[in-house]
């Protein structure tokens, strides 16, 4: 049996995510037997994939591919997962994957289950554990179709390294015009900044920050610790920040690392959309705020004092450490 | 232009999450049922599209008679039609497919749904019916313009955006942005009045086999105290960072 991973890859090379998806796809062979498969599209080194467990690269080099176009792909991995004769699929939760794994669910009549967070329990019936209400819960799903797609949330199960040799293999991967309805325009990404979906850190600033024109202290904290940059989402709807660093429940999810929130109160909206970060850390100068009950650690503090004594303090830090 | 709204009738953003039966089922006790956030700001772009471009606005649920408020308050907001088709809601791919026969028998143009349901997190449901009906599909959509037969979109993508033309039919996954905040619109005496004679057609659900199925709830581990740090004492921050929560 095989299975297969969606592994995605940024100007050639691969994101961390998908170094995740591969080692959750080798720990899903090594309980229920069976061989890890990638599909990668222009990889400039699709080898990289063996030190994570993966047998077998489907690599895509198709001209006509070189972007990303969520139905294209989805029509590449549908035939990779018939060739294969694969019955479990696994992607991750980026922006894009996400687009593309309701098209796959479809094409391949396969059950789909986001946002999960654990290797699926194989001996009744084949259940995986994900997360329901913004994280205010897990839910237990089972997946009751011979195909099976699993969303891996971020940072759920980590890399885990695991060394074998991967054979790579020229896939064509028939697509059509149809499945170029959408023309893409346009991409315009901030290169020179990490996005919160890929950061190890996020540095989120609120409504205690006073007014856009203190967000510097916010970035040059980020800078330090290569860090992207998030608000709660009055600061988004003032327009003090753009929309796309509005986290929260309806904002965008954060499954970070370290999450460090400045002048945040912690409403529960907020708290839903990040609390699947590992460590969390507010600033806040009211001790009776909610973020309180919901982080690792605290500093009860003035953010426009404490902000630029953290900063100072982590560069020292990096500087030894470095 | 005929556009059509799928409407997911989700716990408000506030309300306490609990189960019952054994933990097999959300407890609905004391709970207030909200427009999905993401479905409201995607309501309020398809009412510019009637008040600027003359469009017609259908709304649809799969579910039972307990969302009738949530439709109600779409009709309020102004949607001129609504249908809900008679089913408890299972998985996306269920929901995905009483929506396409819907949408397939009003032959709408646009189809706005959201990125997705704050409740079940899914993030399914607008890509299978864009599947399913063979329509273009864009999601994360924060921007949408439509001229003629021509639709400009934004989507959201990890670290910037993406713009793309496509022509209609077409079927997006919005979220905030598609509107502004301050463009949301709390229904008036006369919306819901209004409200009242609008159509609220029910009709029978095709049934279909469910792909996936919730079986059990759990809640997460209670979280321990928090550790206060003197804000005088910053390097203690980042000792704990850096040597206990081997964070940075
Ligand atoms: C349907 C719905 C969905 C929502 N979704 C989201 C969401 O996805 N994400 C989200 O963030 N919110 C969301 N909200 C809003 C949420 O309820 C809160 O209103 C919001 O999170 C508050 O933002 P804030 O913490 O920045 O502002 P405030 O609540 O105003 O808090 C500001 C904090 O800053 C502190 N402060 C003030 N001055 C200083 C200083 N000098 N130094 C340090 N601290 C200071 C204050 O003590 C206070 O705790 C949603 C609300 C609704 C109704
Ligand atoms: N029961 C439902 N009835 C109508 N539309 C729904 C339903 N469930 C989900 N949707 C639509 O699909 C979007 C994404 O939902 P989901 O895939 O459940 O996260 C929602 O924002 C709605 O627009």
């Amino acid at each position: 049996m095989s299975i297969l991973v969606y592994t995605e890859t940024e100007n050639g090379k691969f994101k961390k995510a998908s170094f995740e998806v591969a080692s959750y796809a080798k720990a899903i062979a090594d309980q229920t037997g069976g061989s890890v498969t990638a599909v990668a599209f222009n990889a400039a080194n699709p080898q990289e994939l063996e030190k994570y467990g993966v047998n077998k690269v489907l690599h895509v080099e198709n001209e006509k591919l070189q972007k990303f176009n969520a139905d294209a792909y989805a029509q590449v991995i549908t035939e990779a997962t018939k060739q294969e004769t694969a019955s479990i699929i696994v992607v991750s939760q980026s922006a894009n994957a996400k687009y593309l794994a309701p098209l796959l669910a479809v094409n391949l009549e396969a059950g789909y289950a986001s946002n999960v967070v654990e290797v699926p329990n194989t001996e009744d019936a084949f259940t995986v554990k994900r997360t329901a209400f913004t994280n205010k819960a897990f839910n237990e799903t089972a997946i009751n179709t011979s195909t099976k797609i699993i969303g891996l949330s971020t940072n759920s199960f980590g890399v885990h390294e695991s060394e074998t040799s991967a054979e790579i293999i020229s896939f064509e991967g028939a697509v059509t015009d149809e499945n170029f309805k959408i023309n893409v325009e346009s991409v315009d990404k901030n290169t020179d900044k990490v996005s919160i979906a890929d950061a190890e850190v996020v540095i989120s600033g609120g409504r205690g920050l006073k007014g856009p024109e203190n967000w510097h202290l916010i970035e040059d904290l980020a800078e330090t610790l290569n860090a992207a940059t998030a608000c709660s989402k009055p600061v988004s709807d003032m327009g003090w920040r753009p929309h796309g660093e509005h986290v929260g429940q309806t904002g965008k999810p954060v499954a970070t690392n370290l999450y460090i929130a400045i002048g945040i109160s912690g409403a529960i909206q907020h708290l839903a959309g990040i609390s699947a970060s590992k460590t969390k850390v507010v600033i806040n100068n009211d001790p009776e705020a909610p973020f309180f009950k919901a982080a690792d650690y605290g500093i009860v503090g003035d953010a426009f004092e404490v902000i630029p004594k953290l900063t100072e303090k982590l560069k020292e830090f990096k500087a030894n450490n470095a | 232009m005929k556009i059509l709204v799928c409407i997911s009738h989700v716990p408000d953003t506030t309300s306490k999450i609990n189960f019952t039966e054994n933990d097999t089922k959300f407890d609905t006790n004391g709970v207030q049922f909200i427009i999905n956030p993401n479905d409201e700001f995607g309501l309020t772009r398809a009412m510019w599209f009637k008040e600027k471009q003359g469009a017609t606005v259908d709304v649809a649920t799969v579910g039972l008679k307990d969302t009738e408020p949530t439709i109600r308050k779409t009709l309020a907001i102004g949607a001129d039609n609504a249908i809900r088709i008679d089913t408890a809601p299972i998985d996306g791919y269920q929901v995905a497919k009483e929506l396409a026969k819907v949408a397939k028998d009003g032959e709408y143009d646009l189809i706005i749904a959201g990125r997705e349901s704050i409740d079940y997190n899914g993030g399914m449901v607008p890509g299978m019916l864009a599947k399913m009906l063979g329509y273009g599909f864009i999601n994360t959509c924060v921007s949408l313009e439509i001229d003629g037969n021509t639709a400009t979109a934004v989507r959201e993508i990890d670290g910037g955006k993406e713009t793309s033309k496509t022509e209609l039919p077409l079927v997006i996954g919005g979220q905030k942005g598609l509107v502004e905040e301050s463009d949301l619109k709390i229904p008036n005496m006369r919306g819901i009045m209004m409200a009242r004679k609008k159509p609220l057609n029910v009709v029978e659900p095709i049934g279909n086999e469910v792909s996936t199925e919730a079986k059990k709830f759990t809640k997460p581990a209670p979280k321990g105290e928090v550790k206060l740090v003197d804000a005088e004492n910053i390097d203690e921050l980042i000792n704990l960072l850096h040597n206990e929560a081997k964070a940075i």
